[in-house]
């Protein structure tokens, strides 16, 4: 029985598998001796001790490198059950059958037998805003994970470089302020303030030295600065009914999704999910300083560079779909450490599934809760996300020390 | 692990403003297989000279040659897989285990998202063993004692197969016997070892030759016995002490004396 937790073999546990990070896998040696030894233990205990063995082998194959193909899977089809079976729930009334035949349909060629409108409520709303909503919870994780490592600052976010306060600013200057003239939609407008913002943060950094301390530092000025921007021009222009619809912007939602939204966030989903997993190796150094990184074969600057410019571009394209969605970010990854340790080879595609799962069914939430009547994103991710996450706290220091973070060195 | 690299540092000056040199046309030389220690007072560029060498920084003038080859025209990842250092500045880790932070070593040798192979697992667990970290492998890095944590640095760096090892103050945090062991360690490795000491008495026993800097430049280079002298120690280090040789370890040994001790030998 112990075989198969046993870390004897470099098996690769399915084909088309990325190899088997043998890293902490003979760690379950002494582990699999330990529970050897409770096997005195009276019958009745026994059935709660296997069960407990179960779950530790469980959890030692997800924190070994074994298997990421497999949790990966295992990801992808929970990811795809979720879509599946939020796009069912709604105010419509319209049957979990028929919706699962308009997707059908609309995949397949034949026709749904439902009106138009019906139909159009599946497909043109319910389906691309899961989508949307997977999509942003699996890039702002990604992109959370990332920062964290590269800033060596647990705290930090896809937000802490100013990204989606300039967002801010840019949406609301065109909301407003009415900048472009109406040929600038909110979204443009947003993605235009956000990449003024992050060029902002990379001048200030680079004139600055360069350093990591500088590139937080230099966030958290242009942060300030673009939230003060937007503060005031709300506060001058905007009119009652305006101020709403900024603020509910600004706390992040998910319902104007579109299929090009969908199609331009996952576009860069995929792009920054290929460069930052290229960069595992040399992320997991960068635990380690800039120094010891460099000591093993990183080209520091270069890879901070790279990996800023394509976390921010994520963000910013996130951000001008949906508006600034908090916690996902911040907190997901951490949650992603305490499942499945902190290598990022495993910890990257974990963190991104995690979050599209997690993301897909807030918004779930926050659109059927107070139905008819939805509740900003953002603020359903830390309602329902910070008693799940304390939870994991809860158990990651009773498992094993400390949850895997970096907290105490700051 | 059975190479061993020349280092060859040709007038080498690290500036970080016009004027302010960290390092002064240091030049340094370590033989195949030599251990070699760096000595000094404190901001005299020991570090300074060590990053430039595994390549942390590029000095602003001057080369350093590797094998004979200029080590700027390397690639980033074949500079490591043929110099590993334990920088002094261990880092935090979050949460990875001994074991993978010593597998982090390997990552010079890998190519584009590569896992780690079974040979990679032999070197990572061999380099455990050698650092004397075999026993903490499976636990959090952060979790270990300053000491601890070195020798899983140790580890990491022994796991690139270095043909250079340097090594930034590698004594910090050690007890007398992990001092000992670590350094005959880094001494009987085939690589050669590049080490920035505090303790002269280490220094003088486990290295071939020392270079003293002081203000970024050498004052004094050539076998310990030559090099620490009482008159040097006072100019360097502006400290009176006595240097003997001592009579079984045949390396010389300096006692500290206080600034109010009457001269004994008079």
């Amino acid at each position: 029985m112990t075989a198969a937790s046993g870390g004897a073999g470099p098996r690769t546990p399915a084909p088309g598998g990325t190899g088997p990070g043998t890293a902490a896998s003979g760690g379950a040696g002494p582990e699999t001796a330990a529970f050897r030894d409770h096997s005195v233990v009276a019958a009745a205990d026994r059935s709660r001790w296997q069960t407990r063995r179960r779950a530790r082998r469980w959890a030692l194959a997800l924190r070994s490198g074994r298997g990421t193909a497999v949790v990966c899977a295992l990801g992808v089809v929970a990811c795809a059950l979720s879509v599946a079976l939020v796009i069912t729930v709604g105010q419509a009334g319209i049957g979990v059958a028929d919706v699962w035949r308009v997707v059908a349909a609309r995949l397949g060629g034949a026709d749904a037998g439902l009106t138009p409108l019906r139909e159009g409520i599946v497909w043109e709303l319910r389906l691309p805003r899961a989508l949307l909503a997977a999509v942003c919870g699996a890039g702002l994780g990604l992109c959370g994970a990332v920062l964290q490592s590269l800033l060596r600052n647990p705290l930090a976010d896809p937000f802490v470089l100013g990204v989606s306060s300039g967002a801010s600013t840019g949406a609301v200057s065109v909301v407003v302020l009415g900048v472009g003239g109406g040929a600038l939609s909110l979204s443009a407008g947003a993605f235009a303030g956000a990449a003024l913002s992050f060029a902002l943060v990379l001048l200030l950094a680079h004139t600055s030295g360069g350093t990591t301390d500088r590139v937080l530092l230099s966030g958290i000025a242009a942060m300030q600065l673009f939230s003060a921007l937007t503060s005031l021009i709300v506060f001058v222009s905007a009119d009652a009914e305006q101020t709403r619809g900024v603020l509910f912007w600004l706390l992040g939602s998910l319902g104007s999704a579109s299929w090009a939204e969908v199609a331009v966030g996952a576009g860069a989903l995929a792009l920054t999910l290929v460069v930052c997993l290229a960069r595992a190796h040399a992320l997991d150094a960068f635990a380690f300083g800039p120094e010891a990184a460099a000591a093993l074969g990183v080209r520091v600057r270069r890879m901070r560079l790279t990996l800023l410019l394509v976390t921010a571009l994520l963000t910013a394209v996130l951000v001008s779909s949906a508006g600034a969605i908090g916690f996902v970010g911040l907190v997901l990854p951490h949650a992603a450490r305490a499942a499945c340790g902190p290598a990022h080879r495993r910890l990257l595609p974990v963190t991104a599934l995690l979050g599209a799962v997690f993301l897909v069914w807030v918004d779930t939430a926050a659109r059927t809760l107070l139905a008819p009547r939805e509740l900003p994103v953002g603020v359903a991710t830390s309602l329902l996300g910070v008693p799940a996450f304390v939870l994991i706290l809860h158990r990651g220091r009773r498992g094993r020390g400390a949850p895997g973070r970096a907290g105490a060195g700051l | 692990m059975t190479r061993a690299c020349a280092l060859h540092a040709e007038e080498v000056s690290y500036e970080v403003e016009r004027g302010r040199a960290l390092l002064d046309k240091v030049t340094l030389e370590a033989r195949p297989g030599e251990t070699v220690g760096v000595v000094g007072p404190n901001g005299s560029g020991k570090t300074t000279l060590l990053r430039c060498v595994y390549g942390t920084l590029r000095p602003t003038r001057g080369r350093i040659l590797l094998d004979g080859d200029d080590a700027a025209a390397l690639h980033a990842k074949a500079r490591a897989r043929k110099v590993a250092a334990v920088p002094q500045d261990g880092g935090v880790g979050f949460g990875l285990t001994a074991r993978q932070v010593a597998a982090m070593g390997r990552s010079p040798h890998k190519r584009f998202w590569e896992g780690d192979t079974a040979r990679d697992t032999a070197r990572v667990a061999e380099a455990l063993e050698r650092a004397g970290a075999a026993a903490l492998a499976t636990r959090p890095f952060e979790s270990l004692s300053g000491g601890e944590r070195q020798r899983v640095l140790v580890a990491r760096a022994l796991a690139q197969g270095p043909a250079l090892l340097a090594l930034d103050e590698p004594t910090n945090h050690l007890d007398v016997r992990y001092q000992w062991e670590l350094l005959t360690l880094v001494r009987d490795l085939p690589a050669t070892g590049l080490l920035a000491l505090h303790d002269l008495n280490l220094a003088a026993y486990f290295c071939d030759r020392l270079y003293v800097l002081d203000a970024g430049r050498v004052v004094a280079s050539g076998p310990p016995g030559e090099v620490l002298t009482e008159e040097l120690l006072a100019r360097v280090y502006a400290v009176r002490a006595e240097v003997r040789v001592h009579p079984r370890t045949g390396a010389p040994t300096v006692v500290y004396l206080p600034p109010g001790l009457e001269d004994a030998r008079r």
